[in-house]
């Protein structure tokens, strides 16, 4: 029962994400990253090696790996660059995995194929102007089926990759009746589809967020995606299972941070030696790494429980709150040690401050995750 | 057509090197194994050229036990089969006896063409692909950054200090190469889980027809007298820019033939 270790083939795959972030990412992000530029040669190259396909069964172009097998490969490229896992993170787990776990036949041999390959992205339509932790509440855009065809109308905002060169579509999620919530997939170009500009971020600005907007945008009634009216349990089970791929993301941005102090405090000097033989700065780094594995540690038993088909609500929201907080406080310290340096953009650091915010408050707030947490202890809701 | 990529594994380069003091070999136990990087090059191309021409691609290692992870993730690159020659007999065996073993591994398998590195980072002796076409009687194309193959001819194109050769030949052949012919592909996760159920052979002096007396320390046409760590990095030099900077420049790296 007690056996954190991965298997060769895990440790392989781990391997081969650290190279390539190593390789293929590390020299070129931070001139993305400047200048707000999305990384479409850094996805294809990964979509080359399977990455956006690590889920997926292999009969619709998947890899036949697992969640954890995604998880392993989002803390490597976390380690190095969170727009980069985020894009990854976002097209696998937000974008492919609906139409994997709810979509028709139909939609999984249209789809899936060019998603698992990295040739497309798909996005995930959720948050709304209105709100994005009280999602039925804050939600006011509606779809009404007008013969054979849904007729979108409202708003969406800070939707991840969803006006990239490659977006092929959006999952809406939409009120198709009273109380009733849908998903619907919304094809980019689809007219009185409007595809915002990109925010200006704070962090992440390497990946695509967008603000879209729909009026009168008329799909075919088979773009439903599953059941009508199952949106609401649909949108749950993907934000319960990404929580389990941010925590990764987010314990991937606090070893990047340990990462980067190691090599820093052996070659920086201060009153005539290494920082990193003042012990101020060695318990730092020490606590740093503290965090970072035992938020491991928390995805990796909340990703146990997902492969071996046990609820794991309660643990993916501990994992969530413990990686995010872990990032946060690594990415602070971090930069500490880094001195002056820590806040210019051309280090790794400076990256990782800004990044590691909004690992607080995507796919779910740290509020929320405490909500889930009290909820499954059995305490009553507000 | 039958491909057969020799690929070596060799301590990582960026862990510490050492040799023991006792026999003076390399202390392979001491750094992380990997493959050579060349022979990454190596693979990609015999993978190419399967996909070019159809065929399939056989690694050959000569190596401790440990190798196998070498050669499992030439495997999950896309390479068929393995072969894995280890033998304590073949521990300390110096290039001329490495051309041998590899000889006589490849009696076993047949090749149409063999493809490797044009060096090793370890030892970097860089003869292999001349010693083992010398000793398999067929022709050798070395440092190639490009290479066609067209029915039963293979044309390339070899660097050189001046630019590059254009020169042909029939196969069999052995090919070596450099890290300009292609940029090798990471191993998808795929691969990796296929790499698992793929065939590796492993060989003993005896399955190979090796003969014991030629191979090792004890048999080595070389030996390594004497050896001292390398010295510490020197101070890199300073130009300092009093109008002909550029020149100066352009001066050291002719002078170190990198222009
Ligand atoms: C520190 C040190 C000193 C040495 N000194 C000598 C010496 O003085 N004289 C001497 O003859 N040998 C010496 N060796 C010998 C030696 O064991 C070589 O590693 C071996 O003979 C192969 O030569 P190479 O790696 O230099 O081949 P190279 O010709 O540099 O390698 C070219 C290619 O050959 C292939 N290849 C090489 N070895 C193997 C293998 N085992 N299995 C599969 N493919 C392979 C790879 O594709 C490689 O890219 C020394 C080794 C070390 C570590
Ligand atoms: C870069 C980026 C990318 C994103 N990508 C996507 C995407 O691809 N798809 C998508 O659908 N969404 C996406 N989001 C939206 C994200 O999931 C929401 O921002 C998040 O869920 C919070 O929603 P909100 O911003 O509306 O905050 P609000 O819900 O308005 O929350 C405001 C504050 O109130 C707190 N709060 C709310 N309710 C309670 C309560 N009951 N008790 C205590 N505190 C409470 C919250 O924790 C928060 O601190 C993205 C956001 C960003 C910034």
């Amino acid at each position: 029962m007690i056996d954190f270790t991965l298997t060769t083939e895990q440790e392989e795959l781990r391997r081969t994400v650290e190279r390539f972030a190593r390789e293929t990412v590390a020299p070129v992000i931070g001139d993305l990253y400047e200048r707000g530029e999305f990384p479409y040669d850094i996805v294809a190259a990964m979509g080359k090696m399977g990455l956006f396909g690590l889920p997926f069964p292999e009969e619709h172009g998947g890899m036949g790996g697992d969640y954890f097998a995604l998880c392993l490969a989002l803390e490597e490229l976390a380690r190095v660059d969170s727009s980069v896992a985020i894009t990854l993170e976002a097209g696998v787990s937000l974008g492919a995995m609906p139409i994997h776990r709810f979509g028709s036949d139909e939609q999984k041999a249209r789809w899936l194929p060019v998603l698992t390959s990295g040739e497309r992205l798909a996005a995930f339509g959720l948050t709304e102007p209105g709100g994005g932790s009280d999602v039925p509440g804050g939600m006011r855009t509606t779809a009404r089926l007008d013969g054979d065809m849904w007729v979108v109308n409202g708003s969406k905002s800070f939707i991840t990759n969803s006006g990239t060169d490659i977006t092929a579509f959006v999952t809406v999620t939409a009120f198709t009746g009273d109380g009733e919530i849908s998903t619907i997939i919304v094809p980019n170009g689809t007219p009185g589809f409007t595809v915002g500009k990109k925010y200006s971020k704070v962090g992440w600005s390497a990946s695509d967020t967008r603000e879209l907007s729909f009026e009168d945008v008329r799909v075919p009634a088979e773009n439903l995606v599953g059941e009508r009216g199952r949106g609401y349990a649909q949108f749950l089970r993907i934000l319960d299972e990404g929580r389990i791929a941010i925590a990764a993301l987010s314990v991937g941005l606090a070893q990047g941070c340990v990462d980067e102090c190691l090599r820093y405090v052996r070659e920086r000097e201060a009153f005539g030696r290494e920082i990193g033989r003042y012990q101020a700065i060695q318990f730092k780094i020490a606590d740093m790494e503290t965090r970072a594995h035992t938020a491991r540690l928390a995805y990796y038993a909340a990703a146990a429980r997902l492969l071996a088909g046990e609820p794991f609500k309660k643990e993916a929201a501990i994992a969530k709150l413990v990686a995010s907080n872990a990032a946060m406080d690594n990415a602070r310290d971090a930069t500490q040690v880094f001195g002056g340096y820590g806040f210019m953009n051309e280090y790794a650091v400076g990256r990782f401050y800004r990044d590691a915010k909004i690992l607080e408050v995507g796919e779910g707030t740290s509020e929320v995750q405490r909500m889930l947490i009290a909820r499954a202890l059995g305490l009553p809701p507000a | 057509m039958n491909i057969v990529v020799l690929v070596k594994q060799v301590p990582d380069t960026e862990s510490p090197r050492k040799l023991k003091s006792d026999d003076s070999t390399l202390d392979r136990a001491a750094a992380d194994g990997v493959i050579n990087e060349l022979d990454e090059y190596a693979i990609e191309e015999a993978l190419k050229i399967k996909e070019a021409h159809g065929g399939e691609v056989t690694v050959l290692t000569m190596g401790p036990a440990k190798a196998t992870d070498s050669i499992r993730k030439a495997l999950a690159m896309g390479a068929d089969k393995a072969v894995h020659l280890v033998d304590d007999g073949l521990a300390g065996s110096d290039a001329l006896q490495t051309s041998y073993a590899i000889q006589q591994a490849l009696g076993r398998t047949g090749f149409d063409i063999v493809i490797l590195g044009s060096e090793s980072t370890d030892a970097r002796t860089g003869v292999l692909a001349a010693m083992l076409s010398e000793r398999l009687g067929v022709p050798q194309i070395t440092l190639a950054n490009k290479v066609e193959i067209d029915g039963s001819a293979i044309k390339a194109q070899r660097v050189t200090d001046y630019g590059y050769d254009r020169v042909e030949a029939t196969l069999p052949a052995v090919v070596s190469v450099v890290e300009k012919i292609n940029e090798p592909r990471y191993p998808s996760f795929k691969g990796i889980m296929a790499a698992k159920k793929k065939p590796v052979e492993t060989l003993g002096l005896g399955d190979a027809g090796i003969d014991a007396a030629q191979v090792g320390l004890a048999n080595a046409a070389t030996e390594v007298v004497d050896f001292a760590d390398a010295p510490a990095r020197a101070q890199g030099q300073i130009v300092t820019d009093e109008g002909d900077g550029g020149a100066k420049i352009a001066e050291f790296l002719a002078s170190k033939k990198f222009v």
